[in-house]
């Protein structure tokens, strides 16, 4: 390109692409907030499942895909938020309201216990984050007000079941969309830029002057924050916990990984797909037992290794696909360079990513 | 005198804890891959220590010049095979793949062999022990274990420091590109060392299903952690500073027992977060570079 031609170019957004997204998107929420007056009490909630898997998904990628942070603690964050449904129920709020609350409070948690967990690096941050979860499990049974190791239920709760389920689904449904909005603005600003070189290059990162820790924590933070309020949905959907071994198991860890490697790790629309994946085989096959556990488990290995893009990712890259746009590209303004400029001139931002 | 057996049966426990991190250590310091899967190799050479004691008779001693050579074996392939790969493609790739290996072995253990505890009989080795003084014994087992323990990380101190192969081991640690410019089959050199972590880590699983009496499924889950934090505890790359940082973790644990049975698993994470917190770089200075 000619010097002149320089500045006959400007860096596009896909700014109608994103405002075609946001109409779009606005309008699929709407549907589903409306759904429950269309459909039977049953079918909606159990949709409910789905809302909380797309979201912690979501969340898990944002900490893996984004900010280069495989954990494999986030169900820490899970039973909190499960847990302080209780405590704040208990001191006088409603469920839902003590589900919000509660996710403050975790955020507070998360952040504190980054800079315990940012002393470690790669495989064994993953561990670490795994030791943090044991010891808030070991924490949380020592109460007996919260049920000890035996798990509680909801002590306040509405006993009208449709108005509970009905509650509930909106409270996932706006988490859900919460989620989402907060992962697509956070990586079409600044900071999403920021992260993905951080991903991409720690070191390089860093020389560019980028805050490489701070960036990090506050995707920490927001990662248990969105897993705190999954874990609340999770415990206002069954009215308590069973056991705090469930709730804090690893196996939501081993979930999450499997939702984001199938569906596309490092993309938005990945873990919606493998969240969606994961749920309908959870339908079918779960009556299989642990032998489920087993193919998730060799599914993720094979993905890792054969498929290491996932669905969204091979698909996205084939045809350049992006439902949430958060890219850029260099388009020539200039007559003449018009043709050449009609293509995506600078791949380096990517479209998928 | 109750707080002086409990810290001499901390001492001991460290000893099963350094065992059971060595073979992270190595796996880490060679091949720079976290294997989230070594409690679970941990498990699967009890179980097989116990399925030989159940169905063959197979005294544990004897089983264990089986095991180790059989998951020896299973590690070379599953590095040449599956973590080979994974290095090639990102650095996530190695964990996750260990990861989906964490979550199988328990759940093939439960529908295979159940829940219930497979029983691995030593003959009242278990049992056993010394008195040294008045309220203060030593058992046997734990005796023979840290004694283990110490002659196994002297004799890979000694490996990593006298062989061929050890000293291309330490090298692949330090700079891997240079190691291969210099003809080095890198491929061969890191199977081997995950071939070595995992003999070990099978070993050390029969160690701690004889302190137990028996091995479960879930058993895998707390040993990666525990061998995890007896690394930490010692600071990366130091051996001797793992055994250190086993006996920490074992020290914390049974002093905690003494307070409350409920509390040794906090007690040891609170020490090891603590630890991480204050003094990253571990408990002891490391030298030598693993």
């Amino acid at each position: 390109m000619s010097p002149e031609a320089a500045d006959a170019v400007r860096v596009d957004r896909y700014r109608r692409r994103m405002t075609v997204t946001q109409i779009v998107g606005a309008a699929i929420i709407v549907a589903l907030a409306f759904a429950p007056y269309v459909f039977e009490p049953a079918v909606t909630s159990s949709w409910i499942k789905l809302f909380y898997l797309i979201t912690l998904a979501t969340v898990w990628n944002l900490l893996a895909g984004y900010a280069g942070m495989v954990s494999v603690g986030q169900q820490a964050y899970i039973g909190l938020g499960a847990y302080g449904i209780f405590v704040f129920n208990d001191l006088g709020l409603d469920p839902y309201s003590s589900a919000l609350v509660a996710s403050v409070a975790i955020g507070i948690i998360a952040f504190a216990l980054s800079f315990v967990a940012f002393r470690l690096r790669g495989g064994y941050f993953a561990i670490g984050t795994w030791v943090i979860a044991e010891a808030v499990r070991q924490i949380v049974v020592r109460f007996d007000s919260l049920g000890a190791g035996r798990g509680r239920s909801i002590s306040d709760y509405t006993s009208d079941p449709v108005m509970r389920n009905l509650f509930t689904y909106w409270l996932a449904l706006g988490i859900l969309a919460a989620t989402l909005i907060a992962t697509l603005f956070l990586l079409r600003s600044r900071m999403g830029i920021a992260l993905q070189s951080i991903r991409d290059n720690e070191v390089a990162a860093r020389a560019l002057g980028i805050h490489v820790a701070r960036t990090k924590r506050i995707v920490f933070v927001i990662a248990g924050i969105g897993a705190g309020l999954a874990g609340s949905v999770i415990c206002l959907q069954a009215i308590g916990v069973q056991s705090p071994s469930q709730i804090f198991s690893v196996s939501y860890s081993a979930f999450m990984v499997f939702m984001v490697l199938i569906g596309g790790i490092g993309t938005i629309e990945g873990p919606i797909i493998g969240a969606v994946i994961y749920y309908v085989m959870d339908l079918y096959f779960s009556q299989m037992g642990l032998w489920y556990l087993v193919v998730l488990g060799a599914l993720a290995i094979a993905v890792t290794l054969f498929f290491p893009r996932g669905i969204w990712g091979a698909l996205s890259a084939r045809y350049n696909l992006a439902v949430f746009p958060i890219g850029h590209r260099v388009v020539a303004v200039a007559p003449g360079a018009g043709v050449r400029g009609e293509r995506r001139m600078a791949m380096a931002a990517g479209t998928g990513k | 005198m109750v707080v002086v057996n409990a810290l001499v049966q901390g001492i001991l426990l460290g000893g099963l804890f350094a065992m059971a991190a060595l073979g992270l250590s190595i796996a880490f310091g060679v091949l720079r891959v976290v294997n989230l899967a070594h409690g679970e190799i941990m498990t699967v050479g009890a179980y097989i220590a116990a399925i030989g004691l159940s169905w063959a008779g197979l005294n544990v001693w004897v089983s264990m010049l089986i095991v180790v050579p059989v998951l020896g074996f299973v590690g070379y392939w599953v590095q040449r095979l599956l973590l080979q790969r994974a290095l090639r493609i990102s650095e996530l790739a190695p964990l996750l793949v260990t990861f989906g290996i964490a979550i199988i072995i328990p759940n093939v253990l439960i529908e295979l062999f159940t829940t219930n505890k497979q029983q691995i009989a030593t003959g009242g080795l278990a049992v056993r022990s010394i008195q040294v003084v008045e309220g203060v014994s030593i058992g046997v087992l734990p005796l023979i274990t840290m004694i283990v323990a110490v002659a196994l990380i002297a004799a890979t101190q000694l490996f990593l420091a006298r062989t061929r192969t050890g000293r291309y081991m330490r090298a692949a640690a330090d700079d891997s590109e240079t190691l291969r410019l210099m003809g080095v089959d890198h491929r061969r050199l890191y199977a081997l060392a995950m071939a070595l972590a995992f003999g070990i880590a099978a070993f050390a699983g029969i160690f701690l299903g004889m302190r137990q009496g028996g091995v479960t499924p879930f058993d895998g889950h707390l040993a990666v952690l525990f061998a995890f934090e007896a690394v930490i505890i010692g600071g990366l790359g130091s051996l001797w500073g793992t055994l250190a940082g086993g006996i920490v973790l074992g020290v914390a644990q049974t002093l905690a027992g003494v307070v409350s049975p409920e509390l040794p698993l906090l007690v040891g994470n609170l020490v090891f977060l603590a630890v991480l917190m204050f003094r990253p770089a571990g408990i002891v200075r490391s030298k030598v570079v693993v």
